[in-house]
């Protein structure tokens, strides 16, 4: 495990820059963290690890812009990906203002992070629904939409499902979907998984090391 | 004349003890007191989430069927849960509140999802909702209404 972590981090910066180069920023890097937390040990999360255990962030949706993305967009910032639909009264709105409240508690360096909520219903969450959406609860949340099987990739990509369930007489209908938050680094890769049983402070506290002391780019 | 007014005081008081005798047939609304009340308001015309703590202070379980609105076209009882890390919505036909006991509608838990506002409902608005029980009575109770971002911070 610590092995595996070292690889990336040294694959990371040879691919990167010149090894002179990243000789001289890990020195600088060190020089920096006066509290002793080396660049190169495993960082010290609260939340379950899921470092190596699924594939870096991708994806090719559409934005509450109308603008066409891709997980490589959203490199340079810790990203947090849920899923759920707008349609969602109770669950997915209860998770996006915790979500807003653990950014609140990030303070400034939550500029550094990104919620990507992403809709397991297409049909109905258009771009504009989302960005009406999304804006209600925190500037740092984009809401994310498709093509259904760009979104169902996505799902599959970290082992999750969502079900639409059969509707009511007058058409409406809900989805299941997963309840998780999949934390990545600034690099794309997953990092921790947080789900509704986990407090909110080892949350904070997770993204606190990834914010300011995490892989950097 | 002072008999008269004596004897209809005296059917006063006889007909009021009647009916505090009565109290085993007292409507299930009126063994209920709702607190908390509030509603998750959204943006557009999407579905809201409804909450309220229902004390039960009488010795009978009442049943809590769903709640109707003039606000609101569609009113549902639903159960949220959380299994083998799927989020899932479920209609709930009832819901009881134990006898000298409580039950809380609140986020990711029981709710009232309040469907196809018929006007436009606001943050600080107070929007009344009937509660309905199952002996047909009900409950007229004020909900507030609070932002998308609204954390639960009453219990």
């Amino acid at each position: 495990m610590l092995d595996g972590m070292n690889k990336t981090i040294d694959s990371r910066m040879k691919s990167r820059r010149s090894p002179g180069a990243a000789v001289l920023l890990l020195l600088l890097a060190i020089s920096l963290l006066l509290t002793g937390c080396q660049r190169n040990e495993p960082l010290p999360f609260q939340l379950t690890n899921i470092s190596g255990h699924m594939p870096a962030l991708d994806f090719k949706l559409v934005d509450d812009q109308g603008k066409a993305v891709s997980g490589a967009d959203y490199h340079g910032k810790v990203v947090l990906l849920y899923f759920g639909y707008t349609h969602c009264p109770d669950v997915c709105p209860l998770t996006l203002a915790q979500l807003h409240v653990v950014m609140q508690r990030l303070g400034k360096l939550a500029d550094g992070a990104r919620i990507l909520f992403v809709s397991v219903d297409p049909t109905r969450d258009t771009p504009a629904v989302m960005h009406a959406y999304v804006n209600a609860f925190d500037p740092r949340a984009v809401g994310l939409t498709g093509d259904p099987g760009a979104i169902e990739a996505l799902v599959k990509r970290y082992r999750s499902a969502f079900t639409r369930e059969p509707a009511t007489s007058d058409g409406n209908y809900e989805v299941s979907h997963s309840s998780a938050i999949y934390v990545f680094d600034r690099d794309g890769n997953p990092r921790v998984l947080s789900t509704p049983a986990d407090s909110q402070d080892e949350l904070v506290h997770d993204l606190h090391l990834l914010l300011s002391t995490g892989a950097n780019s | 004349m002072k008999l008269r007014t004596l004897s209809f005081l005296f059917a006063g008081v006889l007909l009021t003890s009647l009916s505090l005798a009565s109290g085993a047939h007292a409507t299930a609304a009126e063994h209920i007191v709702a607190s908390h009340a509030w509603i998750r308001v959204l943006p557009g015309n999407l579905p809201a989430g409804a909450y309220v703590t229902l004390e039960n202070n009488g010795d009978q379980p009442v049943a809590l069927k769903g709640a109707s609105s003039t606000a609101y076209a569609e009113v549902m009882l639903h159960q949220s849960s959380n299994e083998g890390g799927m989020s899932r919505m479920a209609m709930l036909d009832s819901l009881a509140v134990p006898a000298h006991g409580k039950v809380l509608l609140a986020p990711a838990s029981y709710h009232l999802m309040l469907m196809k506002a018929t006007q436009a409902v606001k943050p600080g608005d107070t929007i009344r909702l009937n509660l309905k029980f199952s002996d047909g009575s009900t409950l007229a109770t004020d909900f507030i209404a609070r932002p998308a971002d609204a954390i639960d911070d009453s219990h």
